[in-house]
């Protein structure tokens, strides 16, 4: 098995924490990982992108191919959109639908929308709202680490796991809302599949 | 012994605590800082006194790790490329004295300027100081070669030079450790005049060096790191550098390459290897990330020699960093795309954050100038270069680190009266006090802001060397204490600041104006910090 992850955002978004989980659960399953990130500007509310790589066979290149990709997982509906061309013909995108409006001129919503429907598999879910009913609205990238979570073939089990360890540190409480964010973000997913 | 997780930059600072390092020294610089910080925060590190505390630039951080070697024990030093033009007059100095405990200088390069202001190729430094490189391919290699880059230097008393790239200091895979394994005792130059770089001496030393250099180039044929993978097909040979060979490999997924393959770890490069290649094959495509180095050497200026291909000839294209599918299309296979990127698509660049100091300080000085004609605002390197693009258009140059005050003077110096600096704290005490006695002892009528936030922000807020010491550093130098103005930037304080700017901006004499306020992304990292310990 190998996924080749696309995840996006705007800085402060959590994609990190996303790859994290990710990574975890994979390498628990003696799985190979590698994950390039673009670190850098301090300064918040640039776009973020992060080159996950999971596999059971040794991955070579650190940069997922263009074309290649098996998912794009977005906490933001425009920068699902930037990185189409890494994109795999059958590949899926996962995407928030909430904007984040941090530029001027940031297109028309409908539009972005309109350009998401277009793209063959696509999960689009609310993950912002999604998130506040779930208890915090600082979840909404675990609501979208649940609706990938069909795709990622590894057992859904894997990442609560890995959540439970991950957020371990922060207490119960906190551990018991990302895994509701989770399952939330799972259960849209069934239903729209 | 389990692999663990470790970016680039990690394994390396993994590495060299694994190797018995005794101090780390360094200036923040994208993507090298996370080596730095790494060793800051562990515990090993501390447990063990190895000194890792931030340099004030690469220059003292590279001339303080020549003298831990001098004393016997393992140094690093770490910078950003360009950190490299900085610290070039101790660096290539080095390679002539030797060095005596184990000295590695890292340096990251950053093909495709992620976050630089160019390109440019360590291994042109290298190869210039005639020291030995290692340039990794992966995170298991760089967090070896720490290790093996310590003993290389010892054995040869030479500081090696480590180059990695932005990719690979920023991602992440599994190492394997090996146990760690003590520091050096203070050990003394054998010839206590090694480090005396007097003529006489010096010549010495250099043609040591030259004659070493033959050594090194043995040491490349054996090295683990330079592999030659034999294959069927001769009418093309193959030699990848560092993160190259993954791009190649990616393009052969679970099946044998058919050319003959030269993977390339540590310079100068293996002659013998080389010449094999050369031999066998009828053609050689090249693939390095950054500037042209080895195709260079290997295609001579005619080209008349070897049928080399490569960024040169268009084959890779001649600048950025390379990727799988850049590869794909040099070895002649298929490349593959997505889905286009809609026309909508706009750029969402980082912008100064809302509540940043700095924005009070260009509305004032943008306001303090409307009298003038425009573009009399140098500037600098840090967050505060934000301030060029729109809303802000407050400044009109970013070139090195220090050279706001410097080229204002010129400029100053030209008739361009008034002319302003506007200057980082932390980029003030790397490069722009030298250039502020410069201007004292001229008497040049330029104004300069020192943007005070008490951080060096850009990088990820590490510690800034003159926080608290601003004034007296500027009083030192000569600066008229009545010329030294101290603001709060802050938007009520706006019609006031503006005022003093104003008022500086027509003294006929150096005036320095420190806008002091800090950081709001350090203030909430300090808070959080706080309610953590609580
Ligand atoms: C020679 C060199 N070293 C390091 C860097 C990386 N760098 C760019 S800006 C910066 C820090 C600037 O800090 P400061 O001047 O205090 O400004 P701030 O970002 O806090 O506004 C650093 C370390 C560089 N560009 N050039
Ligand atoms: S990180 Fe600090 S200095 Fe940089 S833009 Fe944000 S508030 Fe300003």
């Amino acid at each position: 098995m190998k996924k080749d992850i696309i995840l996006a955002g705007v800085g402060g978004q959590g994609i990190i924490s996303i790859a994290s989980i990710i990574g975890y659960a994979a390498l628990g399953q003696g799985m190979y990982l590698k994950q390039s990130e673009v670190h850098g500007m301090s300064q918040r509310g640039g776009d973020v992108m992060s080159n996950l790589r999971i596999s059971h066979d040794e991955i070579a290149s650190d940069l997922i191919p263009f074309g290649k990709a098996d998912m794009i997982i977005s906490i933001e509906p425009l920068e699902s959109l930037r990185y189409l061309p890494y994109l795999s013909p059958d590949g899926w995108v996962i995407t928030n639908i909430q904007p984040f409006n941090n530029i001027p001129n940031y297109p028309d919503i409908e539009q972005v929308m309109a350009e998401i429907e277009k793209v063959p598999h696509h999960i689009a879910l609310d993950a912002d709202t999604t998130a506040k009913e779930t208890g915090s609205a600082k979840v909404a990238n675990i609501i979208i680490l649940g609706a990938a979570s069909p795709f990622l073939g590894m057992a859904y089990e894997k990442l609560e796991e890995a959540i439970r360890f991950i957020f371990g540190k922060k207490g119960d409480s906190v551990v018991e809302l990302n895994l509701m964010a989770l399952q939330a973000g799972r259960i849209f997913a069934d239903q729209h599949m | 012994m389990q692999k663990i997780l470790l970016l680039g930059d990690e394994a390396i600072a993994q590495g060299a605590l694994d190797a018995g390092l005794s101090g780390i020294y360094a200036y923040p610089g994208t993507p090298s800082t996370e080596i730095t910080e790494f060793v800051q925060n562990s515990k090993y590190a501390q447990d063990n006194k190895i000194h890792s505390t931030w340099s004030t630039n690469e220059k003292t951080a590279m001339e303080a790790a020549l003298g831990m070697s001098y004393a016997g024990k393992r140094a690093m030093v770490c910078m950003k490329h360009v950190g490299l033009n900085v610290a070039a007059d101790p660096f290539i100095n080095s390679a002539i004295t030797g060095a005596n405990g184990g000295l590695i200088v890292v340096s990251a390069d950053d093909p495709s300027m992620h976050s630089s202001q160019n390109e440019q190729d360590s291994r042109v430094y290298g190869k210039f100081a005639l020291v030995p490189i290692l340039e990794p391919a992966n995170q298991q290699e760089a967090y070896d070669m720490v290790r093996y880059g310590f003993d290389f230097s010892e054995k040869y008393h030479i500081p090696v030079l480590l180059r990695i790239t932005t990719r690979m200091a920023h991602s992440r895979s599994g190492v394997m450790l090996n146990s760690p394994r003590g520091q050096n005792e203070i050990r003394m130059p054998v010839d206590l005049r090694q480090f005396v770089l007097l003529p006489a001496i010096a010549k010495k030393r250099y043609k040591n060096l030259l004659k070493d250099h033959a050594t090194f180039i043995d040491e490349s044929e054996s090295s683990p790191f330079n592999r030659y993978f034999d294959g069927t097909d001769k009418s093309r040979g193959i030699v990848v550098c560092g993160l190259a060979h993954n791009y190649l490999m990616e393009n052969y997924p679970g099946s044998t390459i058919p050319y003959p393959v030269l993977k390339i770890g540590q310079y100068p490069l293996p002659r013998k290897l080389i010449e094999k290649i050369a031999n066998e094959c009828s053609e050689i495509l090249v693939a390095e990330d950054g500037y042209p180095v080895v195709e260079e050497l290997l295609k001579g200026y005619l080209g008349r020699g070897l049928k080399v291909h490569g960024r040169l000839d268009g084959t890779l294209p001649r600048d950025g960093e390379l990727n799988p599918n850049l590869m794909a299309v040099a070895l002649g296979l298929k490349d593959t795309i997505g889905l286009p990127v809609p026309g909508l698509m706009v750029g969402r660049p980082p912008s100064l954050c809302s509540g940043c100091p700095h924005i009070d300080s260009f509305l004032g000085i943008t306001e303090a100038l409307s009298e003038f004609s425009k573009g009399r605002v140098f500037s600098d390197i840090g967050c505060y270069t934000l301030g060029a693009l729109k809303p802000y258009e407050a400044v009109n140059s970013c070139v090195d680190m220090g050279a706001s005050i410097t080229m204002a003077k010129g400029a100053a110096d030209a008739g361009l009266v008034p002319a302003v600096a506007v200057i980082g704290d932390s980029t003030f005490t790397h490069s722009g006090m030298t250039g502020l006695l410069d201007a004292v002892n001229d008497k040049s009528p330029i104004t300069v802001l020192i943007l005070d936030n008490g951080t060096t922000a850009m990088t990820g807020g590490q510690t800034s060397p003159g926080t608290g010491k601003l004034e007296d550093i500027c009083k030192g130098i000569g600066v008229e204490e009545s010329h030294i103005r101290i603001l709060k930037p802050l938007k009520k304080n706006h019609e006031e600041n503006v005022r003093i700017m104003k008022e500086e901006l027509a003294y006929s004499g150096v005036s320095v104006i420190i806008p002091r306020r800090e950081c709001i992304v350090s203030i909430d990292k300090r808070m959080r910090e706080k309610f953590r310990n609580k």
